[in-house]
């Protein structure tokens, strides 16, 4: 009896795994039935062609996700990580669990709304589209989220640890930088890049921030474009040329994703192997 | 055992607080100096927060508070204006659970009490490493894989290595708190030869609850029960002739 019950949920972990990875393997079969073929090495090279003309590339949508994401990465993950350093480090001040709740709050606005602040603070204000009010809402979105993984990393670090440093003479800051947070550096990336896939993904922040381009641009005070705009753009559109097109930016924008963890994993991989 | 000399180590009237809970209750006793002192007594009789407050680490827990002076040769440690990071380099601990840092190879976790202290050039450091490895009876075991992760060594091992991390900081005191609770009595037998070994260069505290280990190692023993002191006195005389009714029914095994 015993057995058979074990079997029973084995198997019910079973179907909820096959549940769980069908839609997902769906989704990439899709992606690469439909965009695969119409993927070159132009493809990422080269600006979009006018409509009618054969070739062309989403280089601007490809520019214009790394130039934005990059520049909320690198304004907003060092305060998001800040700050979630802080909540785990003083977890019953006052200042933290105001922040944690804010941050809570922020993780479950739609991202539109965020999009539609930075709209009204950023774009109404200067009267310009640009490709920083995108960022602004892109890194928006992101702080609260790695705040909070972040956070969560650190408590998972034995208290032995801390206790370990500061009983050798580390002051405070030096145990939570040299051992706690190293402790759990693999844990923070893999957050913070939970955080970069999703915000690469976000096309409702930057529909009336970035706004989107027709045209290769690096200028950050300028409409930009961005490979979930450009895929809203194909896919909406009425050419059948576009929704090929669509599918392939589609499947880039998931490369990208890809291409981007797997760096990430690469970089913070342990010197001692798994066990380390 | 007269001690004439002043103590290294003594604590006047230290009482150690969890909030409004006191787990040591005014306990005047002195260590002297290079000399293993145990301190022994049932599960939750104050004698783990009694040692954490002899390097300022009670004060690390929440709630965790203290009156009542802790003199490190003759100076208070927790007179104002006291530099809590420097003092602890000069009283080390090593816990009950091995705590090897787990980014860390082995040669770094030795080397770590010395990335904080003064300055020291590399090869003084490779050497110190190897002095405190070998004190620790860990060099033969270890020298050949010094860069590999802490965490592939054996408990046991592990245990020596933040011995060994300890004394590489080279402290005053070490305070252990139960080092050979997690260890097979392979292992065990190990550390207690290392702590005669080290009671030349170090004066040491050790908690344990294991009543033969107090016995064959230490100098002097002290009797903790729900928070006091109950006894203290040479080793010989307290597993011998203990004065007190309380001692002598914890260790002829009564209770406890």
């Amino acid at each position: 009896m015993r057995r058979v019950r074990s079997r029973i949920m084995v198997g019910l972990c079973l179907v909820a795994l096959v549940c769980a990875v069908v839609p997902l393997l769906l989704i990439l079969g899709t992606l690469l039935a439909k965009g695969a073929s119409s993927i070159s090495f132009d493809f990422f090279t080269k600006a979009p062609a006018t409509l009618g003309e054969p070739g062309g590339g989403v280089l601007h949508g490809l520019l214009g996700t790394l130039v934005m994401v990059g520049l909320a990465c690198l304004a907003c993950l060092p305060i998001g990580v800040g700050a979630g350093i802080y909540c785990s480090e003083y977890p019953a001040s006052r200042l933290a669990t105001a922040t944690r709740f804010i941050a809570d709050v922020m993780n479950g606005t739609p991202s539109i709304v965020v999009g539609v602040f930075a709209y009204a603070w950023l774009v109404a204000r200067t009267g310009q589209f640009s490709a920083l009010a995108g960022s602004a809402a892109l890194g928006m979105l992101m702080i609260p989220m790695v705040m909070r993984t972040t956070e969560e990393m650190i408590k998972l670090v034995p208290n032995a640890l801390r206790e370990a440093a500061l009983a050798l003479g580390y002051p405070r800051w030096r145990t939570s930088l040299t051992v706690v947070v190293r402790s759990c550096l693999p844990g923070i990336v893999t957050g913070a890049l939970l955080a970069v896939a999703r915000i690469a993904g976000e096309t409702a922040p930057l529909l009336f921030t970035a706004l989107g381009n027709q045209f290769v641009t690096t200028d950050v005070t300028q409409p930009m474009a961005a490979l979930p705009l450009v895929v809203y753009k194909y896919a909406t559109g009425p050419y059948e040329e576009w929704h090929r097109l669509g599918w392939a930016t589609a499947l880039v924008l998931i490369l990208v994703v890809l291409v981007l963890s797997v760096a990430a994993r690469l970089a913070t991989r342990s010197r001692f192997g798994t066990r380390g | 055992m007269a001690e004439t000399s002043p103590p290294r180590l003594a604590t006047d009237k230290l009482t150690a607080m969890y909030g409004k809970f006191s787990a040591v209750k005014g306990v005047t006793v002195a260590f002297a100096s290079n000399r293993v002192h145990a301190l022994i007594g049932p599960s939750g009789c104050g004698k783990s927060t009694f040692l954490r407050t002899l390097n300022r680490m009670h004060e690390v827990t929440p709630g965790g508070w203290i009156a009542g002076k802790v003199l490190l040769d003759g100076e208070d440690i927790y007179a104002s204006g006291v530099n809590v990071v420097g003092l602890r380099r000069r009283i080390g601990m090593v816990f009950q659970k091995p705590t090897p840092f787990p980014t860390m190879s082995i040669r770094e976790n030795v080397a770590a009490g010395l990335k904080v202290g003064p300055r020291l050039p590399k090869p003084e450091i490779e050497e110190i490493v190897e002095q405190a490895l070998r004190q620790a009876a860990l060099w033969d075991e270890v020298k050949d894989r010094l860069h590999t992760s802490a965490l592939g060594l054996s408990g046991g091992q592990q245990q020596r290595l933040c011995i060994a991390r300890t004394i590489a900081a080279r402290p005053e005191v070490i305070l252990l708190d139960e080092p050979t609770s997690a260890l097979d009595p392979m292992a065990t037998q190990k550390i207690e030869e290392l702590l005669l070994e080290l009671k030349r260069d170090f004066t040491i505290v050790i908690v344990t609850h294991n009543l033969q280990q107090a016995a064959r190692s230490s100098d002097s023993t002290t009797f903790f029960y729900l928070g006091e002191m109950i006894e203290h006195g040479p080793t010989s005389q307290i597993f011998t002739s203990p004065k007190d009714p309380q001692t002598e029914a914890y260790i002829t095994g009564r209770f406890g």
